[in-house]
Formats: C-alpha cells, structure tokens, sequence
C-alpha cells in the first residue's frame, strides 16, 4: 500500500495553487481531503507525478452567510458542514447528507469541495447539491465563474471543471418558509457509499399542495441526476401517500442504472424507487413542521 | 479450589488494556533497527499459470535493491510450507515457499525484493518481469470435482484431496424406521479472517554466536520456532521467535506462513534485519480463509419430532495448497454434527477438493460452526416439517443432565452438560411466548419478524495429545522473584484473550497475594519453556491449569518453609493479604519473609533446596464441551431485504469462570463475528480466480452500529476434566450466533413457504425472496 513517488506541493494561496495546477495540468492532482485520491495511489491504480495539496490554504474552510446564500469553502469537512448551526438552521438538507457519510474519521477529513470534484457515482453530496440547486465556483488564474449544479456533473468521475480550474466554493439557498428537505440513503455495507441516496427539497402551499419539489438521486447511475418526472408528477399536487408512491416510481426512469457485487441493476432502480419515496415522505413531514 | 474466592471469578479490568488504549504496545511493525532492510512479495495476478521465466534484473539495478530472490532460487534452501494433518490416502499439496514452476492462486509469492527503505522495496517489485503462461483455473469446487477438470497438483490424476468418512450407530435402519427424511443443501460461505493487525515478520541474524531471532504476529511462537528451524535447517536451539503485541488472530496466524521463513532466510542471507509488512491487499488475497463447504444434508425423523439419523455430504474446498491444518479442519464438522442432541446414528462423508484459491484453515470455530450450523439449521427444519415449535424439537432430543458423559455416535465423549438449563435461562430472559406472540401480532400488520434459536455443544480446551497433529499440552513456569514479586510464564500465547489478567487472578488467589502483585510473561522462546500456544479456545483451561498446579506446587514449598519457620504445621496454614498464617494459632508470617527465607536458604527445612520455581506440562484427558443457547429476534426491512437485529440473547455455560468481564468480552466478539458470517461477509472469486471482494471497500465486516445490546447470562456447568472445572470460551459466540440469526431470518419469512436461506442473509437475498414471493411492503 505504498503510492509510486510524486512530487509535493503545499501552496499557502490560492493564487499560488492555481499557479501550480495550470502549470501541471494534466500531470497533476488536487489533494483536498484525501479519501478518495490516497487509496488508489496506494493501490497504484492512479499514479499523478504531482500533488498540490490545497489543505493549507488559508480561508477555504468556512461556512457563511453571502448575499442570502450559505457560501461554503471547497476544504469545509464534512463534519464541519454538519456541525454547522447556520447550515442546521437554513439549510438542513446538506447537513444532514454530510452526517450519512461514511464514519466519524472519513467525515473529520474529507471535504465538501474534494467530494464534488471526484464526482464519484456513488458520493453522498451530488444528490443534495442537485435538489438545492447550487452553485459551484471554480477557480482559474483568469478569474472565477459559477457553474449551476445541474450542469456541473458530467460522467462517472467527470466534471465541468477544465483543466487549470480549482472548485473554491459551493453556494447553496436557505430555505423558504415551509420547505421541508431529506437525505434518504441505502449503505453499502462494506464502504458505507450510497449503493443509493435521494435528496428532496420541497415547499408546501398553504392549501397543502406541493408548489416547488426537486429530487436529486445518487448512486443509481453513472452520474447523480434530477428525478425530473417525480417532480413533475408532484409539483401543484396534492401531496396524498398514494400520489407520492405513484410519483416515485418514476425515480429511475430512462436511468442506465448500475449493476456490481452489491446491487443488481435491477435492484438499485427498485431501491431509487423505495428511497426517493422515503426521502419525498420525511422532506413532507417536516415542510408541514413535523419531526421525522 | 477454596470455597470463599477473593480474586478467582471477579470482573477485574483488563491489565492489558491500558498500554492498548494508549498506544504504549508494540506491535511487529513498531520495531526500529539500525540497518534495517526491507522485504516485499511479488506476487501472482493469476489464479492459475504457468511459469515461463522471471527476469530481475531490472529490479536488481533499482535504487536501493540489495537482493532479488525467486522460487528458483530458493529451490532446496527452504522447505516448503508445513501441513500437520494427515489423513488417511491424503494426497500432498504441499506450498512451495516462492512458487517456481506454477502459480495456483492469485496472491502466491513469486520473487522477493530486498532494499533499503520500503518505499524502493515496492517501486522494485513492479520492475519484477515474470512471464506466465495462463492455465485453466479451477474456482468452482464441484466443477473441480468433475470429470475432466484441470488438475491443479499433477501428477496426481484429479482434485480430490482426501476422502474422509465417520460412521456411528446403525444409519439404514434410522432412515428405513423414519416418518419422514428432510434434505437440504446449505453453504458455510467462505470467509476471511480480516484480523485489525496484518501479518508481519522481522528477522535479525547474528553470525558471530549464529543467533537467528524472528519477531512474528502469531498465536504459536514455539511451534513456529520448530517449523522454522525445519524449514531452514539450521538448530532449532539458535533459532528465538518473539511474538509482540499481536492485533487479533482469530485462528489466521495459527500458522505458518512462507514469509516467516523467507524473511529469517533473507536476513541470514544479508546479515541485516528485514521487515516485511503484509499489506491489507495481501492480507485479503494470502492470509488464511476459513468456512468454504458445501453440506447436503439428509435427516431421518419420528413424527413426534425424535431424530433418528443424520446424514452429511462435506465438499470442503480447502484451496491451492494446504496450510498448517487445512485438511483437518472439515474433520472437526463431522466430529460435531451431532450438536447436543441424542442422535443414534450418524454417517459424514467428506470430500476435500483443491481449487485455485488460497488455502482454508483454522478461523474462529475451525469446523465447528460449520457443524452448528448444519445441525442447528435441521432442527429448524425438522420443526417447520412438522409444525412444531424449534424448542420443543430440540428438548425431546437433549440427552438427560444424569446421561454425562455422553459418548456421540461420531466418538466424541461430552463431558458435562445440562441443556435444558441452559435453554430454559434463555428462553426465561427472553420472554419466549411473549415474544411469539407479539410476532403473531406484527405479522397480521404485514411485518416481517422472526425469533431464532439455536442450542449448541462445541468443542474447547484442545485437547489431549493423542488427538492433535502437535500435542495438546500446556506448559507453565511459575517463578516468585526474591522481592516476593510473582512471574508466571506461560506457554499459551495470548492475544486479546486477556490471560495477563486472569493468570494474575489465579496467582493472586492461590499465595494470597493481589493481581498487581503477579506479572503474566509469553511469547518469547527464550524465555517461556516450550508451549502450544493459544487457539482451540485452550489457553485458560489447559494453560491455566498448568498455572494453577505450579502455583499449587510452590505454595506447598513456600508452607513448609513458613511452618518451619513458626512451627507450625505446613498443611494447616491460610495464604491471604501477603500474609502466611496458621489456621488456630492466628501465628503469622510475611509472603515476602519466606520468600526471602527460600533464597537466603540459611533457614530452610533440611534437604530443601532453594529457590522458588515450578514448571508443570499438563496433559488433559480430554476436550471439553462448552454449551449454551441464543436467541435472537429480526425484523426484515419489506422493501430492501435489510434484516435488522433487535434483540439478542446470550446464555453460554463454559463451565467456571476466572474472569466474567472477559468472557462477556469473548462472547460479545464471537456474537458480533457472527452477524459477519449471517449477515455480511462472503469471499467472492470469480470465474477467472480473481478475489473480487479483496478489500475493505467491497469486504463488509459488522461494525458497533450494526449490533443491538447483547443480553449475556451464564449457567455453571463444571467440567470434570481439569481441576479448576474451566471449559473455554474463546469461540463460542461465533459457534453458536450464525444458526440463531438465520434460523430468525427464516422464521421471519417463513409465512411465505420458505424453508431455508443460504449463508450470508445479505439484503439482496432476502429482498429476491419476497419479490419471488410477489409480496412487497408498502
């Protein structure tokens, strides 16, 4: 479990980091928290010649208020991201999706912005970061620009960012008044990664019917995506069990879904069908201000 | 033993834990030495091919190399990896330790690479050119049986490894008288050990006094001190293996690996240390697996639920090669099949097969959980046969509390045992008929909930000589140092069992002393007498006898010096509070003066020598038969298949207990490694031979979060074969937990007509089921 030699960078700036992976390109990686990128090194399944290791960056790490969104520092750690009242208060939804990952150590390490970057298939945050329609910022020595969440996600591993391009921020809404939101996920038993997860932010009408629903799914597929017949199905409705039941089984529709050791492809639709109504019921519960 | 104990059977704190919880131990790979090399494994991506060539040099000319080795090379320097067992016509699969014609397995050691920092040491590995031919591998162990099949160890003509067979008490007539025949196939997946710890081996070698010291995380230092001699061939009286710390072994460093061998040979070799750290990829792909068989199995059956006759078919699948006890391992289920139940007749037949795999061995159980498994499943069976309840079965089959020792049609003598009590403790704690109830409840709302059952017999405290391939014995020194400190070494090697505590509570009990007061010192050839080491659950019931009877023998030295120091009678005098004192006269005598008094040796009785040592070897008469029952209720999730655990109860009788903190702590583990075997682990080779869950990542094991509170109880038992009535306890929990929690599995689905689940319950599983069954939940 030893990773062929590479050479290290510590950058102290951010100017100074996007420096180094313009100059390295292709030939470099970005070592955030490290969960993901350490164990395939060791395994020698990804050898980089260069590491720039963004971990002492100063002022990557925070979770505020800006302009009425929560912004968030690409090296914020999953357990900083739960632990945050402001993130508890307003926008639970992402809270509540950084305390189902994984175990106690995974979460003191790994960050919000190394997660999003790697776009694994199975990573808890896509889902969330969908339903929450986010913005993403990457950062270039030829300045900033935002990138909309739903178009941020690519293919298995891939992403919008170019090459030169650091993830520096996500931007996620508080919420509205009666809005309720859940992360609904099924563990794989040996990794603890969503075999899968379905994140729902909802806001109620007074009369009871749904005026805003989106639905992010994760792990089905090769990339997360918006269960966009669900929302369909629901938004305007009334929110019956039985219209909710109806509405989530459409959750994998037109989805090449995945199939491994785990989880049959077959299975894995059925369980998007199953999570996406579970998540649709408790995000319900508590727009209408009740625990669940 | 005296009636009124002070230390014997409390829940002392474990002495271990606290340098463990800090840190403060060392472990194999926490050793430094100034030179030190380091070795690494290059190994077969193929599970089965043929060696065409292996170019090194290129490895040779990387930075740091020191050595490249190959099978090659070492053919005739060391012998191969060490099988103890011998069965009847057993044909040899003896492991090389490089491979240098053919690989069977992929993980097997090709070469070796030395340099002088790790890091070199893997780069070079990867500079190692071997050219292989691919042949044929044989994974399915049924295919491997078939005609035609690739044969893995020519030039013997198929991949049959021995055929065993054990036969009691009159089986045709049992299946001619029965009602009813039940038949099941079932799995014991295989499974592996995943200890916290991987292996490791350092070797050191000083030629001038032609000293050999090898420091291994194993559970058997002196009968690998022997081994390794053998292997290399040198004396085994300059040859000292040193076992630190060991981070959980669980039966996979019962053994003796090619590594342990390989890297004492390098270090002869350079005359420099070497290390060599098993990765966890390497731990996956070549440290022992455990389980691996396929049970038919065909019950004979009374309609009043009395079991006639039981019939088992074992294809064990042991493997490329063995190991140190992989052929006896499938043996020690059809010792056992039988369970705790009065069954005339038994006829096992076992077929060990080689497969391209690596080797099966001992793991926690080793053969008995296969059999508890097998029995405890058919009991289920013979019950849903006959509509009756899993309780009632398994009572009208115990023998009678009055009928021990109780010879087993497969010619084990039980020595002790009340079943019935013990069923009765865990069925009481349980709440039984209310939990049925409650389940008939649930079950009319649509809810899957099942309440499983299992009553188990294993077999501890290994054993009596005549039944082990390398002796069954135990030794132990007990040595009172002149400051009246106490040093007992003990041949057993612990590791996590916690006997530096309950050795110390023995000691403390039997000179009147406090644990403090009492060192516990193993695994190190040079300075414990020969032992056996720790697996087969022995270490407290046959080391802690051979304790026990040297301590006996050194108090009955220390009162004849203390009565001739008071005149007093020696036989007549009470050790209690470091204090020798006599029984009526109230006279008393400082524990430290008469240990002085034996060491200045100026005051002595007359022809007493000095000094105050005691050696024992004991050899016990028999195993022993630990027992108990569990129960355990599930509900399944209707529309995953997950099975959530909601309750557990334990009542395990191990006879007397030292500890009982350390047997909850032995039980609750076994219980948990369990819920890996019900719920969870599975090795998967695919049809190319390649381990597809060889990692953590796709390997799942039971963390805290998948455990509900277990609720342990005991019942006291005694066994009659040592003197201070231990059994053992090391593996029970695993032995009796698998059955319980499928047993509940398929209780839970039972109203849909099923009848048995396969090993492992995962989600998947259940979830097919009921799809099957056209029944979802909400």
């Amino acid at each position: 479990m030893i990773p062929v030699a590479f050479e290290y960078f510590a950058p102290k700036t951010l100017e100074e980091a996007l420096r180094l992976v313009e100059r390295h390109g292709d030939e470099a990686k970005i070592l955030a928290g490290g969960h993901s990128l350490l164990p395939l090194m060791k395994l020698r399944l990804a050898a980089p010649r260069f590491i720039i290791d963004i971990g002492r960056l100063r002022g990557m790490s925070y979770v505020r208020e800006e302009n009425g969104q929560i912004a968030i520092g690409a090296m914020t750690t999953h357990s900083e991201i739960a632990g945050s009242d402001l993130m508890r208060a307003r926008c639970p939804l992402l809270a509540e999706t950084a305390e189902a990952i994984a175990d106690v150590q995974v979460r003191n390490r790994g960050t919000l912005g190394g997660s999003l970057a790697h776009a694994d298939p199975a990573a808890d945050y896509p889902a969330s970061i969908l339903a929450l329609d986010a913005q993403i910022v990457a950062a270039s020595s030829a300045g900033a620009r935002t990138i909309p969440a739903r178009e941020f996600f690519v293919d298995m591993l891939t992403t919008q960012l170019r090459p030169g391009e650091l993830l520096s921020q996500v931007r996620v809404p508080m919420l509205a008044p009666r809005t309720g939101t859940a992360y609904a996920k099924l563990h794989q038993a040996a990794s603890g990664f969503a075999i899968v997860g379905a994140a729902v932010r909802l806001t109620c009408g007074k009369s009871g019917k749904i005026e805003d629903i989106a639905v992010g799914l994760t792990g089905v597929g090769p990339k997360a995506y918006r269960a966009e017949a669900v929302e369909k199905a629901l938004s305007g409705k009334k929110a019956s069990p039985q219209a909710v039941a109806e509405a989530a089984r459409q959750a994998a529709v037109g989805i090449e879904a995945l199939s491994d050791l785990h989880a049959s492809a077959e299975y894995r639709r059925e369980m998007a069908v199953v999570f996406t109504r579970r998540a649709i019921e408790r995000a319900l519960a508590r727009a209408n201000g009740k625990k669940a | 033993m005296a009636t009124a104990m002070r230390h014997i059977g409390k829940p002392l704190k474990r002495k271990e834990d606290p340098r463990l919880i800090q840190g403060l131990s060392h472990y194999v790979d926490d050793l430094q030495m100034a030179g030190m090399h380091y070795a690494g494994i290059v190994r077969s991506p193929h599970a089965h091919a043929r060696i065409r060539s292996v170019d090194t040099s290129k490895a040779q000319a990387a930075p740091g190399v020191v050595l490249v080795l190959t099978g090659a090379d070492l053919k005739g320097l060391i012998g191969p990896v060490p099988c103890a067992a011998q069965l009847p016509e057993m044909k040899m699969a003896l492991r090389p330790v490089l491979a240098h014609d053919r690989v069977r397995f992929v993980g097997e050691g090709v070469a070796v690479v030395v340099a002088t920092d790790r890091y070199l040491a893997r780069d070079a590995m990867d500079l190692v050119e071997v050219d292989y031919e691919p042949l044929t591998p044989v994974v399915d162990p049924e295919k491997a049986l078939a005609k035609g099949a690739t044969v893995l160890h020519e030039p013997y003509k198929d991949n049959v490894a021995f055929r065993w067979e054990l036969e009691g008490g009159d089986i045709k007539k049992a299946f001619k008288q029965a009602d009813k025949v039940i038949r099941q196939r079932m799995i014991n997946q295989r499974l592996i050990p995943v200890a916290m710890e991987t292996r490791g081996v350092v070797a050191d070698y000083k030629p001038g006094e032609k000293q050999l010291t090898v420091w291994s995380s194993t559970q058997i230092p002196h009968l690998l001190r022997t081994q390794i001699a053998a292997m290399l061939g040198v004396p085994e009286s300059s040859v000292r293996v040193i076992t630190p710390e060991v981070g959980g072994g669980f039966g996979s460093k019962l053994n003796v690996y090619p590594e342990e061998a390989l890297v004492a040979h390098l270090a002869m070799r350079l005359g420099k240390p070497v290390k060599w750290i098993e990765s966890r990829r390497e731990n996956f792909l070549a440290t022992i697996h455990g389980r691996d068989q396929i049970d038919d199995v065909e019950v004979a059956v009374k309609s009043d639920g009395t079991v006639l006759g039981l019939r088992c078919r074992v294809i064990a699948d042991l493997g490329a090669y063995y190991q140190l006890l992989t052929p006896l391992i499938p043996t020690m289920t059809g010792l056992m099949i039988a369970g705790c139940y009065k069954i005339p007749a038994v006829r096992v037949e076992i077929t060990g097969v080689l497969t391209n795999k690596m080797s099966t061995d001992a793991y926690r159980g080793a053969g008995r959980p296969e059999a508890t498994y097998i029995i405890e499943r058919v009991m289920d069976l013979v019950a849903a046969e006959l509509k009756k309840d899993p309780v009632e079965i398994r009572r009208k089959n115990f023998p009678q509390p009055n009928e021990f020792p109780y010879a087993t049609p497969t010619g084990v003598i039980y020595d002790s045992a009340n079943y019935q009590r013990s069923l009765d403790l865990a069925l009481k704690m349980a709440n039984y008929k209310k939990l049925r109830q409650e389940q008939a409840r649930l079950r009319k709302q649509g809810r899957y909930v099942g309440i499983g059952l299992s009553t188990y017999v294993e077999v501890c405290a290994m054993g009596p000589s005549s039944a082990m391939p390398a002796g069954g014995w135990e030794s132990a020194t007990v040595r009172i140092e002149p400051t009246g400190s106490v040093n007992i070494l003990t041949g057993a090697s612990p590791h996590g069992q916690g006997q530096e505590t309950s050795f110390a509570q023995l000691g403390a009990e039997v000179l009147g002393l406090d644990p403090e007061d009492v060192q516990v010192v193993h695994g190190d050839t040079a300075i414990v007498p020969y032992g056996i080491g720790t697996f087969g659950s022995r270490a407290t019931a046959v080391g802690g006898t051979a304790v026990y009877k040297s301590l006996l023998k050194l108090r009955e030295k220390l009162a004849a010096i203390a009565g001739h120091l008071m005149t007093e009678d020696p036989s007549k005098l009470v050790f209690a509070d470091k204090r020798i004192t006599a029984r009526i006269s109230k006279k008393s005598i400082a524990f430290g003066e008469v240990v002085g008094a034996a060491y200045a040796a100026k005051t002595l009785p007359p022809q007493m020598e000095p000094g105050l040592e005691a050696t024992t070897f004991f050899e016990p008469t028999n195993f022993t038969f630990p027992f108990g029952a569990h129960i355990c209720v599930v509900e399944l999730d209707a529309e995953t298949g997950d099975v959530r655990l909601q309750k557990y109860v334990s009542v395990d009788d191990c006879g007397n207990v030292l500890n009982p903190l350390l047997v909850d702590g032995q039980v609750h583990g076994g219980i948990a490694q369990s819920v890996g075997q019900a719920l969870l682990e599975e090795a998967v080779y695919d049809e190319q031979g390649q381990l597809i869950t060889g990692e953590l990542m796709d390997y799942a094991i039971p963390r805290a979060s998948d455990l509900p509170w277990f609720e342990t109880a005991r019942t006291v038992t005694p066994s009659p074969v040592n003197p201070l009535g231990l059994k053992g306890v090391g593996e029970a929990g695993t032995i009796g937990a698998t059955p319980a929690l499928v047993n509940a599995v398929v209780d839970a689905l039972s109203p849909l007509g099923v009848r048995h689940v396969d090993l492992p319950v995962k989600r998947t599983r259940v979830w097919q089921i009921l799809q099957k069954a056209g029944r979802r939940g909400k």
